[in-house]
């Protein structure tokens, strides 16, 4: 264990890079190369820190470790900061994301690149504070002020619809937020405290379950996003820059998925059972009714947000099976879908750089002169579908064992994902890479450069790796998901003994 | 021996990682080299296992080699499971892998992507070895789709080619289709059976049934919706996985890839789409026969799925002019053969015809890609004719695998081809067995065995015999293959002449019990293997006396009267154009599925997402709180700054409201 507040440091590092960069100008050639290589150099260390958290991370103890608390404000709101099995790798995800985002942004930023990357590292520190988080309130600011970011990002640095975009993306959030703050308070107003740890331990009462989590839902759905909630990701998405979207579908995403299985299970399980079913016929909508509309885009990257809304379906499936094999597969399919997915919208900006472009019938036959982009891209492809050998597989296949042990209905229509998913991927595929090299614009397009095989080769390893040796994930999450699972089904026995005794 | 099986499955990857990581800078030539002769060696340490483990005293070997998933009671790792069923397959796949891989430095000698086809081709191979080796459902599973991507990659491998990449994509989705239905199987194992290891789960299955007159149990499984008993359980849980086998295999429903698939290059037909990958189905019922033993209303399903291929794909075989679709309904028609045997419960027969299948269909599609590259990538036979005097070597090794897959030989002795031996076995055993279907299967198969006769007897005559229908120019260059592609099919024409007689005894005879050595499991009430000896003369007659008459008319269609096939064409137009438009289930599957579901994707996204979502989500309530032109103008301005208000609002609301509260 460590006796230094390594989650602080963490959270905070990205901020001393925000600090260097406002000393720093922008004005001439140096100065851009300096803000870059701080940018870079910041979100390096911030990742090594997080993996050696993951590292000194103790698996075999299922609460939380490294814990900080202060006082705060001398209200009960305090700073308290910890990690357990469900939130520790979604540090190094959210850590290793951001350097790929700095070298994404490289050459592509044009205007005021001190101001995006100071975006961007703040953006960071939200969003590791959000997993570090707690205490209640805590979490809920930094869950909302990492959206302030994002806005900006892609308010400023976005395509020509980007205010329609960020309105939608406001409209939407705005509503989840609100009802998650009262939330907050009426659980302050019962329990008597917003410390995460202890409100874990209090036990609401069944009506008022109820109502907690539909409020938190309200929240998360539209993080999510799942079904109906979700039209604002795919314009989101469109307009935002490619960092930007990468850190839209690898991280954003995953607060909601995270909330529901930091708050919602355990803290409201009668009600989450309650609502399960509710859950899981969302979830088989957002899965089946998104990837036929992925099928019929003919913007890329609009097709790729919604085969990710059809994937964060699975997510909430397996979350809401609240069995061994749903939870962790929700855990690891969130980790993969952030590494997978973030990896599709760098691909996607690797084309953009080049054509400026979105529309797939704007390409075709690049695999003749960009094979080695032909191979990268075939990878995340497969990953995407679920292919057994990439990381996408695993969490797919566990979330379906999930549901089909809580229901076979709901594994039956989730199963047809796969089949779906494979037509708008290998459709997507053929459309932008096979064929023969006709269009003139794309003739003279090149091969990867270095940056970009720095980018995107040591995602596709990733990829590889974890669908072959997951084990790492599965230890680190095995002791905490446990404690979950049979919390809640030790809550829903008490229920039901309770229920029982009363007739 | 852990050693020597982890080099026979790891040694097609490094060859697939070496060609295809380095083959540009190590060149062409290197890459073809490379694979290869890891190849060679794999397929010789194959045959070292099969000596050691089919026909020597050793039983069944595991080797573990890395943990997979583990997630409570779901736990799998990546490990190696030989028994005799897994030797065969070594043996099977391996040697015409590594035929196929010498071959193609032939076939594919003028092009320019050549690293790229040996690395697919190894990294098939790979796959399909990581399949037969598996030792959990899961891992098979793995390789089932790796084989699918590596198929979906070599259909696909003349990517400028529209109808090559159409072939891909649909058999990588009809794939799909099946292991949608596998998954759910593995699924319904795992609940039933608390884990997807094939030792426990065949150890449990042994003892799973109620004993016979015992009550039936109770519900052990809500399966949509249907309670289901013990009994009933299992008989889901094997169609289900069937479906998934259908799909590989390409089965009647699931089968409408497999043709399309020959877009790909021919050694990749004789490979995947003939000898190995598509047998993959036959190999999971058979490796899940104590599950399906114990279910025979899944049995039932087998045979009557099995007959119906193998009738339905010979018909479609008998007018098709595409030299390598003639073939491919075959391999259709031949994979049906194999289910009708599964399904009768005559598990070794399958493996039987699978093992002599693999021989006489990759020489017969090999010799196909000879004859192809004779004649300068010409595939219609309505263009080819007189081939015999031209190339005689191709001519008459196809003869070999004619003869083979006919199944000639003489009834009642040990005389004859390696389809005869296996293909009389089930059609014999089929007949003896007491199967619910097996009468119909039987009458079937020997219609199917005519109309195979017939299809593969056309195929020689239209191609070899007569008078040339290509133009002189084609037929001044018409040419022998080199030797490099010669050799091959020799190996396989020595396979398909003698497989049959050297292996009988082992696969489905006297000495049945110590080959298997319990790899495919058989119920004690089945004594199918003792039955269909004991057949009626005319039973073993029957499919012989099928072979002559197709045999028959085929001479006399093509050589004796040619005109005939025109006049019958004409006279039976409507039956003509069904067959020839393969009973129009392309059409079909169009119409309900695809165009469908794009139809729906459609709808969906434009009246689903646009009109009711948007419609009365965030534009609707736009539309009401504000003016339109107003609209852009406020949101540049204000919504941030609106957000980030309400929210530090709400915080210090919050916050105020605790200090309040706090003081209390």
């Amino acid at each position: 264990m460590t006796d230094w507040p390594v989650l602080s440091a963490v959270t905070f590092m990205p901020l001393v890079g925000v600090l260097l960069l406002l000393l720093t100008r922008e004005d001439s050639v140096y100065g851009r190369r300096n803000i870059l290589n701080v940018s870079l150099l910041t979100t390096i260390f911030t990742f090594a820190v997080s993996l050696y958290i993951w590292y000194q991370f103790d698996a075999s103890n299922p609460g939380f470790q490294m814990v900080e608390k202060r006082e705060w404000l001398g209200t009960g709101i305090s700073y308290h900061l910890g990690i357990d099995g469900i939130s520790v790798l979604f540090l190094p995800l959210t850590a290793l994301l951001m350097p790929f985002c700095v070298l994404a942004s490289w050459l592509t930023i044009e205007k005021r690149l001190k101001e995006y990357m100071i975006a961007f590292l703040i953006l960071e520190t939200l969003m590791l504070g959000v997993f570090v988080s707690l205490d209640i309130v805590l979490f809920y600011v930094f869950f909302e002020a990492g959206l302030i970011p994002m806005f900006i990002i892609i308010g400023v640095w976005g395509g020509k619809d980007r205010v329609y975009a960020s309105y939608k993306f406001f409209l939407y959030t705005l509503l989840g937020s609100v009802l998650m703050l009262l939330a907050i308070m009426a659980m302050y107003w019962q329990a008597g405290t917003t410390d995460i740890t202890e409100l874990l331990a209090y036990k609401f009462p069944r009506g008022m379950q109820t109502w907690l989590w539909l409020a938190f839902f309200a929240s998360f759905a539209v993080k999510m996003p799942m079904w109906p909630v979700h039209t604002w990701l795919p314009d989101a998405h469109v307009q935002a820059p490619t960092a930007g979207s990468v850190i839209l579908a690898g991280i954003l995403l995953k607060l909601g998925g995270y909330g529901f299985l930091r708050f919602s299970l355990p803290m409201f399980p009668l009600a989450s059972d309650y609502f399960a079913p509710f859950v899981f016929t969302l979830s088989i909508i957002a899965i089946i009714y998104t990837s036929l509309v992925a099928m019929m885009q003919t913007d890329i990257k609009k097709l790729i947000a919604y085969s990710s809304v059809a994937h964060m379906g699975y997510v909430t499936m397996g979350t809401f099976a609240a069995n061994t094999q749903g939870v962790q597969g929700a855990i690891f399919q969130m980790l993969s879908h952030g590494v997978v997915s973030g990896a599709l919208f760098l691909c996607v900006g690797v084309v953009y750089d080049r054509l400026h472009t979105r529309e797939i019938a704007a390409y075709g036959g690049l695999v003749n002169n960009m094979p080695k982009y032909a191979v990268a891209f075939m990878v995340f492809t497969m990953a995407n579908v679920g292919l057994p050998g990439t990381s996408g597989f695993v969490g797919e296949v566990l979330t379906l064992v999930g549901a089909f042990r809580a229901n076979t209905w709901v594994a039956f229509f989730a199963t047809t994902g796969v089949i779906l998913s494979a037509a708008y991927a290998l459709w997507l595929y053929r459309r932008v890479i096979f064929g023969a090299l006709e269009k003139e614009s794309l003739k003279a397009l090149l091969d990867l450069s270095a940056r970009e095989k720095l980018i995107l080769y040591p995602l596709v390893i990733l990829t590889i790796f974890f669908g072959v040796y997951p084990a790492p994930v599965f230890d680190a999450t095995a002791a905490s998901v446990d404690l979950l699972v049979n919390n809640y089904s030790a809550a829903l026995q008490a229920a039901q003994d309770v229920a029982l005794s009363v007739q | 021996m852990d050693t020597i099986i982890k080099a026979i499955v790891f040694l097609p990857l490094i060859g697939f990682l070496i060609a295809g990581l380095l083959g540009t800078q190590i060149g062409a030539k290197a890459s073809e080299y490379v694979t290869s002769g890891l190849m060679i060696i794999a397929v010789a340490l194959s045959w070292l296992v099969f000596f050691d483990v089919a026909l020597g005293e050793e039983e069944m070997i595991k080797v573990s080699v890395l943990r997979w998933i583990q997630s409570g009671s779901f736990d799998v790792e990546w490990a190696f499971r030989v028994d005799t069923l897994t030797a065969v397959m070594f043996v099977v796949v391996n040697t015409v892998s590594t035929l196929v891989h010498v071959y193609s430095i032939g076939y594919m000698h003028h092009d320019p992507h050549r690293p790229r086809f040996f690395a697919y081709l190894s990294l098939f191979t790979f796959a399909m070895l990581m399949l037969i080796t598996s030792d959990n459902l899961l891992q098979m599973f793995f390789g089932w789709e790796g084989v699918g991507l590596a198929s979906y990659l070599l259909i696909g491998f003349w990517y400028k080619k529209p109808s090559a990449n159409a072939a891909a994509i649909k058999a990588f989705i009809v794939n799909r289709v099946g292991d949608f239905g596998f998954s759910l199987g593995i699924f319904c194992v795992f609940v039933l059976f608390g884990s997807i290891n094939l030792e426990t789960i065949f150890a449990a299955a042994q003892s799973y049934l109620p004993a016979e007159g015992a009550e039936a149990g109770e519900a052990v499984i809500t399966l949509f919706g249907m309670q289901l008993d013990k009994a009933h359980a299992l008989t889901a849980t094997c169609l289900l996985l069937f479906m998934g086998a259908m799909g590989k295999s390409a089965q009647f429903l699931l089968h409408t890839w497999l043709p399309d698939a020959m877009e790909g290059p021919t050694p990749v037909s004789a490979l995947i789409h003939a000898a190995t990958m598509v047998t993959a189905g036959v190999f999971l019922v058979a490796r899940m026969s104590p599950l399906f033993e114990l279910s025979p209303d899944a049995l039932t399903v087998v045979t009557l799925i099995g007959a119906i291929t193998a009738f339905f794909a010979a018909t479609v075989g008998l007018v098709q002019n595409d030299i390598k679709r003639v073939i491919a309904y075959s391999t259709c028609s031949q994979l049906g053969y194999m289910f009708v045997a599964l399904g009768v419960g005559a598990y070794g027969a399958a493996i039987f015809h699978l093992f002599t299948h693999a021989f006489f269909k990759a020489l017969l599609f090999l010799g196909a890609g000879s004859v192809i590259h004779a004649v300068d990538g010409e595939q219609d036979m309505r263009y080819m004719g007189g081939l015999r005097t031209h190339i005689p070597v191709t001519y008459w090794m196809m003869f070999i695998g004619t003869i083979a897959l006919t199944g000639v030989g003489i009834p009642g002795t040990v005389i004859g081809t390696a389809g005869f031996f296996s293909k009389d076995a089930i059609i014999e055993s089929t007949f003896a067995s007491h199967g619910a279907v097996s009468g119909v299967a039987f009458i079937l198969l020997v219609i199917a065995a005519l109309f195979t006769s017939f299809y593969s007897w056309r195929l020689t005559f239209m191609t070899f015999h007569g008078r040339p229908r290509a133009s002189s120019d084609v037929m001044h260059h018409v040419h022998e293959s080199p030797q490099v592609m010669l050799v091959p099919l020799y190996i396989l024409g020595a396979g398909a002449l003698f497989a049959g007689f050297l292996f009988h005894d082992y696969f489905f005879g006297h000495h049945y019990v110590e080959f298997w050595q319990g790899s495919l499991f058989t119920l004690p009430e089945n004594e199918i293997l003792e039955e269909y000896h004991h057949v009626p003369l005319w039973v073993k007659w029957s499919p012989f006396v099928a072979m002559a008459l197709g045999l028959y008319t085929a001479w006399y269609m093509y050589i004796r009267s040619p005109e005939t096939p025109k006049y019958l064409a004409q006279q039976h137009r409507g039956l003509y154009q069904f067959l020839l438009n393969k009973w129009y289930f392309d059409e079909l599957y169009d119409f309900l599925f695809v165009r469908t579901a794009k139809r729906l994707g459609t709808f969906l996204w434009k009246e689903g997402d646009g009109r009711v979502i948007d419609g009365f989500g965030p534009n609707g309530v736009a539309a009401r709180v504000l003016d339109v032109t107003d609209r852009v103008v406020r949101l540049q301005t204000g919504y941030l700054y609106h957000y980030a208000f309400a929210m530090l609002i709400g915080i210090a609301a919050l916050v105020t409201w605790m200090m309040l509260g706090s003081s209390f």
